[in-house]
């Protein structure tokens, strides 16, 4: 199975004497969409910053698509990025641009050919995908619901057809239902999309479990256990058992 | 003390260097000239009423004292050239720094901070947009360039404000206030504040925008990033006033210009 993104034996220490990653390896498979779970603080986000190419690991290899991160100059990375479509825990839209600028944003950056027309038109085209009613396009974020500033950021993440579609715990901090419309949104935006590899942080187990192809779980700065969600049902592994159970309790 | 003293050599160095790599990536691809204006049109021209108003005041309070302290001496002729001297050299770039600082440089600082907790800096630097391109080098540059603009307006109309308050308000001879003006005040005087000016647009430019961009904390770290860029930008501009009028002497010695 070729791999989409490869973390090899990572070690990554902020202050020089804690590591924060310690030997994490990871292989992401192509096209799947693998979420990565595991209790607070145990270095997931610095994990997927470490893909996003925005930390350097202290040792070890991070390869994207192949690319060796650490090859690139700071240019070369920044270019490197829009391989990525990034939806934010907070969605992070520019809170002084409408919705519909939001989306053409990284059009207007990244594919400078395309007329004024083309981009507006594309940017619909992303926004309708995720399921937002034209009649929003033109507020600003701060006068939509927050399910529908979830569905602009993905909107925004699509826009340039990203082959690596990253969340960072997409769901946290929200009620049961917008959680499953935003799950069921990451799972549909991964169908629609063929070719694009999806991973997704989360510490809901039970969403994980069921959207996910393949799921790491972290622990202490390493990966656990990785495998099919069938595989964490079956583990041995005290910690998982642990886990799953707790998942298990909440749902 | 060691450990301050080398955290603040540190400070200044990591700020110049953030200062200098923004304002060069302006000159790479894409240009930034719409964000540029965009900037000016803030610093510069929204600052246009709040500067003629103080400078109109500050002109007219100034005279004002001058003219009180000059007829003792019985010297009240030359109540308009030392008022303008004094404005188009000090008060005038020192006043409009200190304003437009508080005014724009607090409003950068809260700006950049609110972007950088709403994680919306994360966002473009994900997006593969370089950052301190798109949002600091425009800001500074911007600074740079309305500063002695604003500059030649609070001088313009500080002057006005003396003007009425000798020849309308205490009735002076008109023609006397301007010849004396006119002997005296030469254009290396006004050239000299607007440098200054400028290089306190850089400095307060370049303090808020350091401050905001490396907010940390929340909303409450957003109020004290501009709290502090505000404050830091002001103490500055008075102090750098002081080394750059010697500075600006200095050079003059060495050029031969008396
Ligand atoms: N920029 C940083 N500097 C220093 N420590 C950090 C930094 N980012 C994260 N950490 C530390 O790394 C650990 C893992 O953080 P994180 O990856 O955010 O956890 P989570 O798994 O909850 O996403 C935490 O103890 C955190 O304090
Ligand atoms: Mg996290």
């Amino acid at each position: 199975m070729e791999a989409a993104i490869q973390v090899q034996d990572v070690k990554k220490s902020f202050d020089g004497k804690d590591f924060v990653l310690k030997g994490l390896s990871l292989e992401v498979p192509k096209e799947s969409l693998t979420a990565i779970i595991g209790f607070s603080g145990t270095g997931k986000s610095v994990l997927l910053k470490h893909i996003l190419g925005l930390y350097q690991p202290t040792y070890g290899k991070v390869k994207v698509l192949g690319t060796d991160l650490s090859t690139l100059d700071p240019n070369e990375l920044t270019k490197f990025r829009c391989n990525f479509g990034v939806l934010f825990q907070s969605a992070a839209l520019f809170d002084d641009m409408s919705v519909l600028e939001n989306v053409s944003f990284p059009l207007i950056e990244h594919r400078r050919s395309l007329s004024p027309g083309q981009v507006k038109e594309i940017a619909e085209r992303k926004l309708q995908m995720v399921g937002l009613d034209p009649k929003h396009f033109h507020k600003l974020p701060s006068q939509i619901s927050g399910g529908m500033q979830k569905r602009t950021g993905l909107a925004r993440a699509l826009a340039l057809d990203p082959e690596i579609l990253v969340y960072d715990e997409p769901t946290t901090g929200l009620d049961p239902i917008l959680t499953e419309m935003v799950d069921n949104l990451i799972l549909e935006t991964h169908k629609n999309n063929k070719g694009t590899t999806s991973i997704m942080v989360s510490h809901d187990l039970q969403a994980a479990f069921r959207i996910a192809d393949f799921v790491a779980m972290l622990d202490a700065g390493q990966v656990l256990l990785f495998g099919k969600p069938e595989d964490f049902y079956k583990s041995e592994i005290e910690l998982v058992k642990r886990f799953v159970s707790k998942g298990m309790k909440h749902a | 003390m060691v450990t301050a003293v080398r955290n603040f050599v540190s400070e200044i160095g990591s700020m110049v260097v953030f200062m200098t790599s923004s304002l060069r990536l302006l000159m790479s691809p894409p240009n930034r000239w719409s964000e540029i204006l965009k900037h000016m049109e803030f610093i510069g021209n929204k600052s246009v009423g709040i500067i003629s108003l103080t400078s109109l005041f500050t002109g007219l309070a100034l005279s004002l004292q001058i003219y009180l302290g000059f007829k003792i001496i019985n010297a009240v002729n030359l109540v308009g050239p030392t008022v303008a001297l004094g404005v188009t050299r000090e008060l005038g770039p020192v006043l409009t720094g200190l304003i437009v600082a508080a005014r724009a440089g607090g409003a950068m600082a809260a700006r950049l901070g609110t972007m950088r907790v709403n994680e919306q800096i994360d966002a473009l630097d994900v997006m593969g947009v370089n950052t301190r391109q798109y949002l600091i080098g425009p800001r500074i540059f911007a600074a740079v360039i309305c500063m002695p603009l604003l500059t030649a307006v609070f001088d313009f109309v500080a002057m006005v404000g003396s003007y009425i308050l000798v020849v309308f308000l205490i009735e002076l001879d008109q023609a006397i206030f301007l010849e004396k003006i006119r002997q005296t005040v030469q254009v290396k005087h006004i050239m000299e504040g607007l440098f200054k000016s400028a290089v306190f647009g850089l400095v307060f430019g370049l303090v808020c925008t350091y401050r905001g961009f490396y907010t940390t904390g929340g909303a409450k770290g957003v109020g004290e990033a501009t709290n502090q860029g505000v404050v830091t930008s002001m103490v500055l501009v008075i102090i750098l006033d002081y080394f750059l009028t010697n500075l600006i002497r200095l050079f003059y010695l060495a050029l031969g210009i008396q």
